[in-house]
């Protein structure tokens, strides 16, 4: 079986805060760097043409998927592809924390943010509309899935993505780095790698990880975009806190070996999945529905 | 100094300023209950403000000799050297108007005993330094009275960032900034300011002859009606060109709003910890109520 190897990399950047025009340049002059370098694909990170603490900027910052921008990075798209993030407006006028999939000129995927964190220092909740699909999909490499940022800190999202036949996950973030402790990591740096490490092994996948870098509103991005293989080694690492460009090749053949050697999604019991799912939601829905009849008493 | 209308005044469009039309009764209503409220939620019976002469700060002194009694309220005149003999006597004609208490405070040895240690300051910078100083009178004031400093600032000039950072932008709560100009002229109009003041050419009053349509480059009813439509109504830049305003002034409006933000916050602070003050700790500023539920009962947390 031939398998694709793709030299993928890692656009650990500083997008300038509600500056589209600005950005698109950027994005389109890496894609370009990206190409003389003989790059496959550019992953960039969340809300890369917009920046991420856009506020009442959101609607200001949106694009439909026939905008100018989105051409004129499908055009970038003809010999490399690229991932990247971006606020979608639908034509009913919901605003989505979205990310695109564009290869060979064309539009191959939308994902828009499921999990929309709203807690701590976040509010898109407050701005941004909830997606509500999770979908692999195929390129010229293999079966991928595009995740942002909040999506892979709940457990079902990545595993739906893999179970769906995804060989890699492209998880698109802006993570901002927060609670620094003595151990010259801060605490969410050490838990998100830990995440990517455990997600790769147990699902068996790539962790292709898009961080950004730069500071908005004195809050700063910590970078640190890695390729974690499916056997929990991390393949390339960006640079802490600064930008970066990470690039290594995600060996597709490397996930076939890795499911021979531990075969765990083959023994997933979806079965039981689903029934207990299905048992626990019941359950849930009886217990509310009983909470709302105590209260109301 | 240009004396003729604003260059924008002459795009030869009819400004119909009825769409930000509030009811007055309704606002004077809501904003006597918020001096109220928001001074007694800070522990305070009493306001201090200061008084220029013009229309805004009349504005404010009205309101609150109606919230808290005139008994309570104490106006500042603060002059210096530049300021204008009309000005100190608009401000008397205020204070005999709502019978407040008050204070003239000449900040002329304050702000000259620093200009005279630096050199080359033009005039800007003179202006904001009579208006910090001023700020330093009226939190001196307000430590003296047991006073909240009420803000004098209204929704155009903090929209555009025409105040001075620590200086007339500072305050413990202010009751028109969400009020713009025009609003706060047709306010003016209602509580009954006198009106010379009502009348008078709008100026900070911070060298001779300054005038701010001078230095907005539009009257207030041109950028009232621009900041309603791009801020309130949330019309795009391209809307407001069709409907006839200059394209470049719009857009340089927009700019100026944005350029500005860093007036309207506190400083940003390099986010370090898990729960630093601005994006992760957002203690409500009214909360009355104790933290400490397991603890002694406390007398605030009964309201």
């Amino acid at each position: 079986m031939n398998s694709a190897r793709p030299l993928v990399r890692l656009a650990q950047f500083s997008p300038g805060l509600g500056d589209v025009p600005r950005n698109l340049e950027k994005m389109i002059a890496f894609v370009r760097e990206a190409e003389k370098d003989g790059v496959d694909l550019v992953v960039f990170p969340e809300l890369a043409l917009t920046g991420y603490t856009l506020k009442d900027l959101v609607p200001d910052c949106a694009i439909d998927l026939a905008a100018p921008e989105m051409h004129a990075l499908r055009e970038a798209s003809r010999k490399v592809s690229i991932a990247f993030g971006f606020v979608e407006e639908t034509p009913d006028h919901l605003f989505f924390n979205s990310a695109a999939y564009l290869e060979r000129g064309e539009i191959v995927h939308i994902h828009r943010k499921v999990h929309l964190p709203t807690y701590g220092l976040f509010e898109e909740g407050r701005y941004f509309a909830a997606g509500d699909s999770v979908r692999s999909f195929n390129t010229r490499f293999g079966r991928l899935a595009l995740l942002i940022c909040e999506d892979i800190w709940h457990l079902p999202i990545p595993y739906l993505a893999a179970l769906d036949g995804a060989l890699a996950v492209l998880v698109l973030a802006a993570s901002p780095t927060r609670a620094v402790t003595g151990e010259g990591k801060a605490k969410n740096t050490i838990a998100w790698e830990r995440l990517l490490l455990t997600y790769a092994s147990s699902l068996t996948i790539f962790m292709v990880y898009a961080n950004r870098s730069g500071f908005e509103d004195g809050v700063g991005y910590w970078g640190g975009s890695e390729i974690v293989s499916p056997a929990g080694e991390v393949l390339v690492k960006g640079a802490y806190h600064e930008s970066d460009a990470p690039t290594g090749i995600v060996d597709f053949d490397h996930v076939r070996r890795e499911r021979i050697h531990t075969p765990l999604l083959r023994d997933e019991r979806l079965r039981v999945v689903m029934s207990e799912l299905t048992r626990i939601m019941t359950s849930r829905q009886h217990t509310s529905a009983n909470a709302e009849v105590e209260s109301s008493s | 100094m240009n004396d003729g209308p604003a260059p924008h005044d002459r795009m030869g469009l009819e400004l119909n300023l009825e769409e930000l039309e509030v009811d007055m009764p309704t606002v004077e209503k809501i904003l006597l209950s918020f001096i109220r409220e928001e001074c007694r939620v800070a522990g305070y019976e009493k306001g201090v403000l200061g008084l220029s002469g013009g229309l805004d700060s009349a504005v404010v002194c009205a309101l609150a000799a109606r919230a808290l009694g005139p008994e309570n309220v104490t106006a500042v005149v603060m002059p210096a050297s530049t300021s204008s003999a009309q000005s100190l006597a608009d401000a008397k004609l205020v204070i005999d108007q709502y019978g407040v208490k008050s204070r003239t405070v000449d900040i002329s040895p304050m702000a000259e005993g620093y200009l005279s240690t630096v050199h080359n300051v033009n005039r800007v910078r003179r202006g904001n330094i009579y208006a910090r100083c001023r700020m330093i009178v009226l939190f001196d004031t307000s430590a003296d009275e047991h006073a909240l400093v009420l803000g004098t600032s209204n929704k155009t000039e903090l929209l555009l960032g025409y105040g001075t950072l620590h200086g007339d932008m500072a305050s413990g709560i202010n009751p028109i900034g969400d009020l713009y100009k025009s609003q706060v002229r047709a306010m003016g109009r209602h509580l009954g300011i006198p009106k010379p003041i009502l009348e008078k050419e709008p100026s900070a009053d911070l060298w001779a002859g300054q005038r701010d349509v001078d230095e907005l480059g539009a009257t207030y009813e041109m950028l009232d009606l621009i900041l309603y439509r791009l801020i309130d109504q949330r019309y795009s830049i391209s809307r407001l060109i069709e409907s006839g305003f200059d394209a470049k002034f719009v857009r340089s409006v927009r700019e100026r709003v944005r350029r500005n933000q860093f007036k309207r916050r506190t400083a940003i602070i390099a986010k370090l910890s898990s729960r630093t003050i601005g994006p992760d700790f957002r203690l409500p500023r009214d909360a009355a109520f104790s933290l400490d539920r397991d603890g002694e009962s406390h007398p605030q947390g009964s309201v």
